[in-house]
């Protein structure tokens, strides 16, 4: 990148217009507006149902600027897939294909056909953005919900189960470009979008990306939350590039620093009222490991 | 030029001939030889299209709706249960209107696991709102996935080519493959109105409400039941389409012209046996034995099962005495489908003759010709009546 990316050279024109149907306080509507700036018009989008699905509107009326191809649940990548396909027999191989899933939609019913699409190589650009759990349908939990979070169907004592970590599944996978995003830093998201275009085959990227109904926080409190994960450590900012990781943004100015503790963040919102001080302190430990072994790897 | 091949091969031939751009597909027997021989085309630079080798068939139908609403021709295969997991997708590419055309090599269904043929794979998908063919030999599986494209790109509705696992998948029979120049003129390329452009954005499949409401301009949308009734009622219409294709291509290539009923002897016949796919074949030579009998029987295969050629039915049947519905499939609890839509057909005619329903072959179960013959024997009767309930041939109960 020559000049560093502000808000004001982002470019002015919008696909995502005001008044559409996402929540106020929706992580969602900044990241699809700013991520969308970064993929530029000549870009397809694959949708399966998710809260996107309702932002973009009701027939027949549409909130987005970019031709979209909403999907069944399971197929998301494997419909990029057949656009990509098409584009190819066509001759039309410049246009982007996107899609974006939420996380039940990537990392639970349409894993399958997302690891098939990496497999095969498939030269598209996958969006999840992980409210951490099942959103749209009103917060039941996901495979990315976190340990001991309450949702509708883990009621009284929370989640049994840890967070599923699907950027190291895509790891896995051998990708060219794997990265993390959080709303809360949207021009870090438009550079590493920028940055995914500029490789081919699949990419993954995978945003934290905070629900004010689904969490239970006040509306205005939205961005500072996001930044609450990451500055407490518990979701970290990082590219994975050509099987090199790396921390970035606000995760690698973090490097040799104090962290907030995490207990700062859970705080913060009503979804974590299952957590006992003891759950507090274990989760703090596998945090503080965590960035004992970035510290002496020297990832930055 | 006559060739001896396969009925998977007849099909992908076909294929070919048709230029389809986007093939995707997951392999499951009996389907494997005919996505086996796309590939090779493919892989040789005999065939100009992208062959996509997914993880699953919910997957391969997913390639061809998206393939399809970007503007190319696509096309797939299945049998059995690969046809059953797609079964989400099968509504989706209806509604969506996409025509996708897609081979299902009849097997019947797990559990238990049966690898071998009967029709209630294809049967029991058949309220999903695609039309659904049904070929009774290898010309007929060529010739059908030809017409199905052109059909499905007539009226914005998907075409499944029904044809029997082994029985003709895995059989090798004579046939002429057509020229490549007569089949563009019957076929001209894939030119939808609609199609995923960012140079002409448009946000497809999306939440639509109960009721109708105005777009931007003010102009009215339709609601979910206006676009269900149109439908609907663009493959009712379809009908006209079928009968006009198998015309012209019969003016073209010089064979077919029976659209919806193929009859074999129906009409100086008093009795019918009704089925459909290469059993109405096999039937051919019961009829020839029965009429040395002195039995006035035909047999008719039908070609067209969804939309129902009701009109056809009636029309070819109504004047006869009796019909005898053969079927490899059965809905369960009640009766064969095929013999359901039969009698409510026939129900708005006073003199209308009566119907009997056999099933049999299910699982690949043999069907031996003795068997027909003495089940028209029985049937064909003065005095047989209508029959709520299916009689079974070959159960060893």
């Amino acid at each position: 990148m020559t000049a560093k990316t502000t808000i004001l050279n982002l470019t002015e024109e919008e696909f995502v217009h005001p008044g559409n149907r996402a929540c106020s306080g929706c992580g969602l509507s900044i990241i699809y507006r700013t991520a969308l700036k970064a993929l530029g018009r000549d870009t397809i989008l694959v949708v399966p149902p998710s809260c996107l699905t309702v932002l973009q509107g009701l027939y027949p009326i549409a909130a987005t600027q970019l031709p979209c191809l909403n999907v069944t649940f399971a197929s998301t990548a494997a419909a990029a897939t057949g656009i990509l396909g098409a584009l190819r027999a066509q001759g039309r191989e410049k246009t982007t294909v996107a899609a974006w899933a939420g996380d039940g939609g990537t990392s639970d019913i349409g894993i399958q056909a997302l690891s098939g699409a990496c497999e095969r190589g498939e030269n598209f650009i996958f969006f999840c953005y992980d409210n951490e759990a099942y959103m749209n349908t009103g917060v039941q939990r996901s495979g990315t919900t976190p340990q001991h979070v309450l949702t509708t169907t883990t009621p009284i004592t929370g989640k049994a189960q840890r967070k599923k970590d699907v950027p190291a599944i895509m790891a896995a996978h051998g990708l060219d470009y794997i990265a993390t995003a959080s709303a809360s830093y949207p021009i870090d998201l438009y550079d590493k979008t920028i940055k995914a275009k500029t490789f081919t085959g699949p990419r993954y990227l995978h945003i934290h990306t905070p629900c004010p109904a689904g969490w239970g926080f006040p509306t205005q409190l939205g961005v500072k939350i996001g930044r609450l994960a990451v500055e407490t450590g518990l979701f970290d900012l990082y590219e994975i590039e050509n099987g090199r990781f790396r921390l970035t943004g606000q995760s690698a100015k973090m490097l040799g620093k104090k962290r907030l503790p995490v207990g700062d963040y859970f705080k913060t919102q009503s979804r974590f009222k299952a957590l006992t001080d003891a759950h507090i302190e274990e989760i703090q430990q596998e945090v503080d490991g965590k960035w004992e072994k970035y510290e002496k790897n020297g990832i930055s | 030029m006559h060739i001896i091949e396969s009925g998977n091969v007849a099909a992908a031939l076909g294929v070919k001939l048709a230029e389809a751009s986007v093939i995707a597909a997951y392999p499951i027997t009996p389907q494997t030889p005919l996505t086996e021989k796309l590939s090779e085309l493919v892989d040789a630079g005999e065939m100009n299209a992208q062959y996509i080798p997914v993880e699953s068939e919910h997957s391969a139908l997913a390639v061809c709706i998206a393939a399809s609403s970007a503007g190319s021709r696509a096309f797939t295969a299945t049998s059995a249960n690969g046809l059953l997991y797609m079964n989400e997708q099968l509504h989706w590419a209806a509604g969506a209107r996409l025509p996708i055309v897609m081979c299902v090599v009849n097997r019947g269904i797990g559990a238990p696991w049966t690898v071998w043929n009967d029709h209630q794979d294809s049967i029991s998908q058949r309220d999903t709102g695609w039309i659904q063919l049904y070929a009774c030999d290898h010309q007929q599986i060529l010739d059908t996935v030809l017409k199905a494209f052109r059909l499905a790109e007539t009226v914005s509705v998907p075409v499944m080519v029904c044809y029997d696992g082994y029985i003709l998948s895995h059989t090798y029979m004579p046939f002429e493959l057509p020229d490549a120049e007569m089949v563009r003129r019957f076929l001209p390329p894939f030119a939808p109105e609609y199609f995923l452009d960012p140079k002409c954005p448009k946000n497809l499949n999306t939440v639509t409400l109960p009721d109708i409401r105005p777009d931007v301009r003010g102009n009215t949308a339709p609601g979910y039941m206006e676009i269900r009734h149109n439908l609907h009622m663009d493959m009712r219409k379809s009908m006209d389409v079928i009968s006009d294709i198998e015309i012209e291509f019969k003016e073209i290539f010089g064979r077919g012209g029976y659209p919806f009923i193929e009859p074999y002897r129906v009409n100086d016949a008093d009795y019918v046996a009704v089925c459909m796919g290469s059993l109405s074949y096999h039937l051919r030579d019961v009829i020839d034995m029965l009429r040395k009998e002195g039995i006035a029987v035909g047999a008719a295969g039908l070609r067209v099962y969804r939309p129902f050629p009701d009109k056809a039915v009636a029309d070819a049947f109504s004047h006869k005495k009796g019909l005898i519905v053969f079927e490899k499939a059965l809905s369960y609890g009640n009766q064969g489908a095929l013999f359901a839509d039969i009698k409510a057909a026939l129900y708005a005619k006073t003199d209308r003759p009566f119907v009997r329903n056999y099933i049999l072959g299910l699982g690949g179960r043999e069907i031996k010709t003795t068997e027909l013959a003495d089940a028209l024997r029985n049937s064909c009767k003065p005095s047989s009546a209508t029959t709520d309930r299916p009689e079974w041939i070959g159960l060893k109960m």
